[in-house]
């Protein structure tokens, strides 16, 4: 990044910055462990249905479909906010990071539908294992999209008030990290909830 | 490229480019036969869980720039890891869970 001149590091601060993101790192791969068990306790209790609502009957392919699409597409735009960082272009960065947002914001929209309806139609958590099972796995993953979104406004505002300075630049590339991760998640998601569940 | 701080920071697009088309690709043919119900539920199964590795692997050397020349080592450790545990927590837990199952049915 030394190309940036408002980004160069000395040689302390670039070891501080390789701490953090290694700590960032290690919290990560906590969190895909707290996932993983997660994952496990829906797979066992996936047939629980209390003669309740099965997967079939609540799962809808084309929100899911259209769910998977915005998170995929913010990861994209997040990396060419990424790009906009490292040729030192702040209102490209502020741009990308606003789109990325509101496709992080369009995601957790249509969750909150289906969680709502779903409720609605008397297939709440408190209706079956799989459905506590369902609503625990997916509400854990929406809830780190939500706090990602907080992430991208707060970065939003670094950005505009303190510049592509080395420390801001720092933490874009953890939040990159994290919002990348969650996608991650979410590709399990549908390949371990969804699509088996409407098969 | 590779920042001082460790974390690589992109000067290109392309790696974005390349890791969503190829990740539209495996999103869109397990949907695909997830909708028309095409092949048997079984086979479909494999495939879907087959894509999904495949996928994961697309983020985590496009989008997260995860590789073995410029990765510190530490986190791929770190990465390791978490994979050992992973598989040890949901493979142990399904097996149990499963045993389980099978011998109250009997």
């Amino acid at each position: 990044m030394s190309s940036v001149a408002d980004m160069t590091i000395s040689p302390r601060d670039a070891e501080r910055y390789e701490e953090k993101d290694f700590g960032f790192w290690l919290y990560l791969m906590s969190d895909a462990v707290i996932f993983a068990c997660l994952f496990a306790t829906y797979l066992v209790m996936v047939g629980n249905t209390a003669g309740g609502p099965a997967p079939k009957d609540v799962f809808e392919l084309d929100r899911a479909a259209a769910e998977t699409a915005l998170l995929l597409l913010s990861s994209t735009t997040f990396g060419v906010a990424a790009v906009a960082l490292s040729s030192g272009d702040r209102g490209k960065v502020l741009l990308w990071l606003a789109v990325t947002f509101l496709l992080g914001a369009g995601f957790i929209f249509l969750e909150i539908g289906e969680f709502t309806g779903m409720i609605a139609q008397g297939a709440g958590p408190d209706r079956s294992g799989f459905l506590s099972a369902f609503f625990t796995l997916v509400g854990t993953h929406g809830f780190h999209v939500s706090v990602g979104l907080v992430w991208i406004l707060v970065m939003m505002g670094q950005v505009f008030f303190k510049g592509l300075t080395a420390p801001v630049a720092s933490r874009f590339m953890r939040l990159g990290l994290f919002w990348h991760f969650l996608d991650i998640i979410w590709v399990v998601i549908f390949s371990v909830v969804y699509l088996p569940g409407v098969l | 490229m590779e920042t001082k701080s460790g974390l690589q920071i992109e000067r290109t697009i392309r790696p974005y480019l390349v890791g969503l088309a190829l990740a539209v690709v495996l999103t869109a043919i397990p949907f695909g036969l997830a909708a028309t119900g095409a092949l048997p539920r079984e086979t479909t199964l494999i495939i879907i869980a087959a894509l999904a590795v495949v996928q994961i692997l697309v983020h985590l050397a496009f989008f997260l720039h995860i590789d073995f020349k410029t990765t510190p080592r530490e986190n791929l450790v770190a990465l390791a890891f978490a994979l050992v545990l992973i598989f040890i927590m949901v493979g142990g837990s399904l097996w149990i869970m499963f045993d389980l199952y099978h011998r109250m049915m009997v």
